[in-house]
């Protein structure tokens, strides 16, 4: 088999399973050679030091938080605080941007960048608070039909006494809810950690997008260890074992696609990362902008519904 | 030497059992202790200080409906293994054993009943299958509930009782919160009740999940309601935890619950419940 025959071939088995293309953004930045490493390392089997750096890759201090894409792919940006009853949670942004001519209703976790603001963003741990104020704005835009993008970068949702009495679990259950009600084109991308309930309750879209290096669990590494092996520090063995990496993600259909990042990882270039993950963006929203409201709610519980469904 | 070691031996075979590890049958709180026909005849109540013991599913499920009515559904549906999990041992080896010592094929049971001849769709989940943990099985069979409920145009009656999802299943028992999310959301639609009742313990996805998303919701008393657990919670924030953390009188007092229902009230209530919606 040729090169060419095995690129196809390899390119069909994997967007077969996701029914979309792989390797979102790449059209846009036009690298053929990266198009092929990246083919090339997902030729061969993800090794579990590979699965390992992509959640080091995910957690890096310098990795693109939510607001340095939303500067870097939004035009007229207004952040929208507060979820009009007890708080505005810095771990959770809401705003409405212009992305690429239209107007779009933008939800993301967001970090800190300095110790200072690493607190007031709970480390990107939203509380209940955050994902009401997250409704809130859905809620805006599925009455003016503006579409949802959500970026999803937490650890997971915050695990505090006060966070409890405001009613964790409740929020991120409705927020999944109010997600599938929508009749907007949703899309969401995993741009960093994908942490467990926390990150899920801004990701019910219709189109669910990963980056390269981004990790998407039901638990952090370091849980799973404390509590399967008894010692948090066997987290690399707990992550080859519950496979959070974007491959094994596209592969089991949690993902719709791969959104490609710099070589090296988002951190080391912001601008071509956004670059990359706009055009990504753009293309997702462009395919969904056609389909009935109806259709669109109908399509997306059907995909979720389908989730772990045996043969 | 070995002497020694035979004597030690002697010792630990006499000596007590360590404190935490009391007889099933002995109530944590209290100390009582009941022969199995007695906490039967008490639905797994304390007599004495109103403990509520862990009740299995088709107790509950005996209990709840009219005699001979319940038919069950989907009971056919079981977790494979997508990952090829192993931790400390394979996945598979866990999901047998919990069959055997079990006799359930998963930690939920599904099926169709009357209670007092109300048609009524029921759920429920039985915490000694893996800690009720949420797989891709328990996931599928709580959405074919709802289907199955909407098919019928009758009630969905839920009894929640379970740690969260199932580690041993990845990103794929992630994606059960909102599988099981859009499941109720189709109840929902279609003008259907979903009754809830949380027993001890619904913490984690159970709770971010379907749990939450109930008409009306109820708990059994002590049961521990939380996202996160108060271990987890005072291990990463080292807060200091109120006396009642997680618990269902607390979570009744912050507004998540509409009442907290003794086991022995648990059915007249939900008879109570189908009457007004019937």
């Amino acid at each position: 088999m040729s090169t060419n025959d095995e690129e196809v071939n390899l390119r069909q088995r994997l967007s077969g399973l996701s029914r979309l293309p792989l390797l979102r953004g790449v059209r846009v930045s036009g690298e053929a050679d990266r198009l092929e490493k990246q083919l090339e390392r997902l030729k061969t089997d993800t090794t579990d030091e590979e699965i390992w750096e992509s959640v080091e890759l995910a957690r890096h201090p310098e990795r693109p938080y939510t607001l340095d894409y939303v500067a870097r792919i939004l035009d007229d940006w207004v952040e929208l605080h507060g979820d009009r009853g007890r708080a505005d949670d810095g771990a959770l942004v809401t705003g409405v941007g212009r992305l690429d001519g239209r107007t779009i209703v933008l939800v993301g976790h967001q970090k800190g960048r300095d110790v200072k603001e690493r607190l007031d963003r709970q480390f990107g741990m939203a509380y209940p608070e955050g994902y009401v104020k997250a409704m809130r704005v859905m809620e805006i835009a599925e009455r003016f039909g503006f579409p949802v993008l959500s970026l999803v970068d937490t650890p997971g949702a915050y695990p505090g006494v006060a966070a409890e009495q405001h009613g964790q679990g409740g929020a991120i259950a409705r927020s999944q809810a109010a997600m599938s009600r929508l009749t907007v084109p949703t899309v969401a991308c995993i741009i960093g950690e994908g942490g467990s309930g926390g990150a899920v309750a801004i990701a019910v879209a219709d189109r669910v997008l990963m980056q390269e290096n981004a990790i998407y669990s039901v638990i952090t590494p370091e849980g799973c260890a404390a509590i399967l092996w008894r010692d948090a520090g066997e987290a690399k063995k707990a992550a080859a074992a519950f496979k959070p990496d974007a491959r094994h993600c596209l592969e089991l259909g949690v993902v719709d696609a791969i959104v490609a990042e710099p070589v090296g990882g988002a951190q080391t270039d912001h601008d071509q990362s956004a670059r990359l993950l706009k055009g990504a963006l753009v293309e997702s929203l462009e395919e969904l902008e056609d389909v009935p409201g109806d259709e669109l709610r109908r399509r997306r519980r059907a995909k979720f519904r389908g989730m772990g469904v045996f043969a | 030497m070995s002497e020694a070691r035979i004597d030690v031996q002697v010792e630990h075979r006499h000596a007590p059992a360590p404190a935490d590890k009391k007889h099933p049958n002995t109530c944590p709180k209290c100390g009582s202790h009941y022969r199995d026909d007695e906490l039967e005849q008490a639905l797994w109540v304390c007599s004495h200080c109103g403990h509520h013991f862990p009740m299995r599913a088709r107790a509950r499920i005996d209990w709840y409906t009219d005699e001979g009515s319940f038919s069950e559904d989907v009971a056919d549906i079981r977790s494979d293994d997508p990952l090829d999990f192993f931790d400390l041992r394979p996945y598979t080896e866990r999901l047998s054993e919990a069959e055997l010592n079990t006799g359930l094929g998963e930690a939920i049971v599904v099926g169709q009943a009357a209670m007092d001849g109300h048609a009524v769709q029921l759920a429920v989940m039985d915490f000694a299958f893996m800690g009720g943990s949420m797989g891709r099985a328990v996931g599928e069979k709580l959405s074919r509930a709802c289907d199955l409920a909407v098919e019928r145009s009758v009630p969905l009656v839920a009894v929640t009782s379970s740690g969260g999802a199932r580690m041993q299943e990845g990103i794929l028992s992630l994606m059960q919160l909102p599988k099981t999310v859009c499941a109720v959301e189709e109840l929902h639609d279609a003008r259907l009740p979903l009754f809830m009742v949380m027993a001890h313990p619904t913490t984690a996805g159970v709770l971010a999940s379907f749990a939450s998303l109930g008409d009306v919701t109820i708990a059994e008393p002590g049961a521990l309601i939380a996202f996160t657990g108060p271990r987890v919670v005072q291990q990463t924030t080292r807060e200091k935890l109120p006396d009642d953390f997680g618990l269902a009188e607390q979570n009744l007092r912050f507004g998540h619950l509409d009442a907290i229902v003794p086991r022995p009230e648990q059915r007249e209530y939900l008879l109570k419940l189908l009457r007004l919606w019937s």
